[in-house]
């Protein structure tokens, strides 16, 4: 059944016209795209229109399948009409997608490198920008216990979305997960046990209140908000990745600001400073783990 | 006359790095268009695949970057534990959840295509033992694109590309060894007026 199944002019014809209604409806499901995004910013005040085109399209399609709903342009409606269908969708919009120690390796590379950088300030003060259900909150508490520093450490979680962060706050993550989670504390260098940090309960580990003792998760939008000061480091892991370039740039400047004197910046494996403005306001602390040095 | 295909995107399983690299090597080091590739692969798997395909092509091979220009000549490849979608100049990059148990997820990478390069992508789907990529060939075959499906019968894994035949009507079902002068041939093609 499959293979070339006409040849010659009918086929060359037929690959036009399919050029033709393709062109056109991504050119309408374009418009719509961009009506709803000015529909969400004009009524609800929450700006996507700077996201990333791609994984953004693609939420809102899986909304779509979610819901049942069937256009982007009903969807419109909803989100004008139902406050309700704005909320399920600001939920389905936002990637709360997190893990314990994600990428030990640069949890390791944290210890090895960042640590005794710290070990020579009084007080460090640390932002983790989009911490989501602050399981690498908890994962950095953890690993500053370890190597003495945390008493010292004021620890700024900011999300944008309040929900993720009352979830935060309780520190109860799924009992499921932490074998997983144990395995990654390891390969990230812990010096313990990963069940010395958590009492688990039902099906949950809860996590010792002292890992949030020192941590204050607040909401902040990196779209929106201004930044705020005097950061040692910045933790903003897999976050950028979903803004496009204009917005990354803008909160790359936004932490700029955010600095103390020769800051750290952390960022996702496969996030980089190359393609932006900022490339050389930073040295290289590790090219791999994407740890980055401010110069001044 | 502007060229008809600016984009390969190319998924495979099971059976994919001995494909890739059969693939890969019989490409010319001129080939003008960009090559993004996800092979499944688990989160914990370091750079010994991008080397190995490297040391097998003649043309660039890396594993993308976030916000990468996408631009030919080059081969893109998925890093574990990301998805990896394209833009309409870029390479994007996403953690959100697996999609058929993969991250990277050849589906995501073969819509993204779909719905920002239309009818000038190229889709190719080789060797594999689920059911990822058939969804995303749907898509590029109804926004114009052009669908290749590696023959099963020359497979490590038919599964992958049986199942895709059974639901994209496919324009070409070829053997490992006649994808790459078909991706020669293809990317000479110019655009219907």
């Amino acid at each position: 059944m499959a293979g070339p199944t006409s040849t010659g002019t009918e086929k060359w014809v037929s690959d036009a016209r399919a050029q033709r209604f393709s062109s056109a409806t991504s050119e309408l499901e374009r418009l719509e795209m961009e009506l709803l995004l000015l529909a969400i910013f004009r009524h609800h005040g929450f700006d996507f229109r700077s996201y990333a085109p791609a994984s953004l399209h693609r939420r809102i399609r899986r909304h779509l399948e979610n819901t049942g709903i069937p256009t982007i342009s009903r969807l419109t409606e909803l989100v004008l009409h139902q406050p309700a269908a704005m909320q399920r969708l600001l939920h389905d919009l936002s990637v709360n997608v997190t893990a314990m120690f994600r990428d030990p390796s640069f949890f390791l590379e944290f210890r090895t490198t960042v640590v005794p950088l710290l070990k020579t300030y009084p007080t460090v003060r640390i932002w983790h920008a989009g911490c989501s259900t602050g399981e690498e909150v908890y994962a950095m508490s953890i690993l500053l216990e370890e190597e003495g520093l945390y008493e010292r450490c004021r620890i700024y979680a900011t999300d944008m979305d309040s929900t993720v962060l009352d979830h935060a706050r309780q520190g109860i993550f799924p009992l499921s997960r932490m074998k997983e989670y144990t395995s990654n504390y390891f390969g990230g260098g812990g010096k313990r046990s990963l069940n010395d940090y958590y009492t688990a309960k039902y099906d949950g580990a809860l996590f010792a209140p002292r890992l949030a003792k020192n941590v204050l998760f607040t909401q902040h939008n990196l779209a929106m908000d201004r930044g705020f000061s005097e950061f040692n480091v910045i933790v903003c892991r897999n976050v950028l990745i979903y803004f496009d370039r204009s917005l990354k740039d803008h909160v790359l400047e936004l932490f700029s600001e955010s600095f103390a004197t020769l800051g750290v910046l952390c960022l996702g494996r496969k996030e980089s400073l190359r393609f932006t403005a900022f490339e050389h306001e930073f040295s290289v602390l590790s090219l791999r783990e994407k740890i980055f040095r401010r110069n001044k | 006359m502007t060229a008809r295909y600016q984009l390969v995107v190319v998924g495979t399983s099971t059976g994919g790095l001995h494909a890739l690299t059969r693939l890969l090597s019989a490409l010319p080091a001129s080939y003008r268009l960009p090559i993004v590739i996800v092979q499944h692969r688990s989160k914990d798997s370091d750079e010994r695949l991008s080397g190995l395909l490297r040391a097998a092509s003649l043309l660039p091979v890396r594993e993308a970057e976030d916000k990468e220009p996408l631009q030919g000549p080059g081969v893109y490849l998925g890093p574990p534990d990301y998805h990896l979608l394209v833009e309409p100049s870029s390479i994007a990059l996403s953690t959100e959840e697996p999609v058929t148990f993969s991250r990277p997820s050849i589906d995501v990478l073969f819509e993204s295509a779909a719905y920002f390069h239309g009818s000038s992508v190229i889709g190719v789907l080789l060797t594999g033992a689920n059911q990822d990529g058939t969804r995303g060939l749907q898509e590029i075959k109804q926004r114009g694109g052009y669908v290749i499906v590696q023959d099963p019968a020359s497979a490590e894994s038919g599964f992958m590309p049986n199942n895709a035949l059974r639901n994209v009507p496919a324009d070409r079902v070829l053997g490992l060894d006649m994808i790459a002068p078909e991706l020669v041939m293809r990317a000479t093609d110019t655009e219907a007026p």
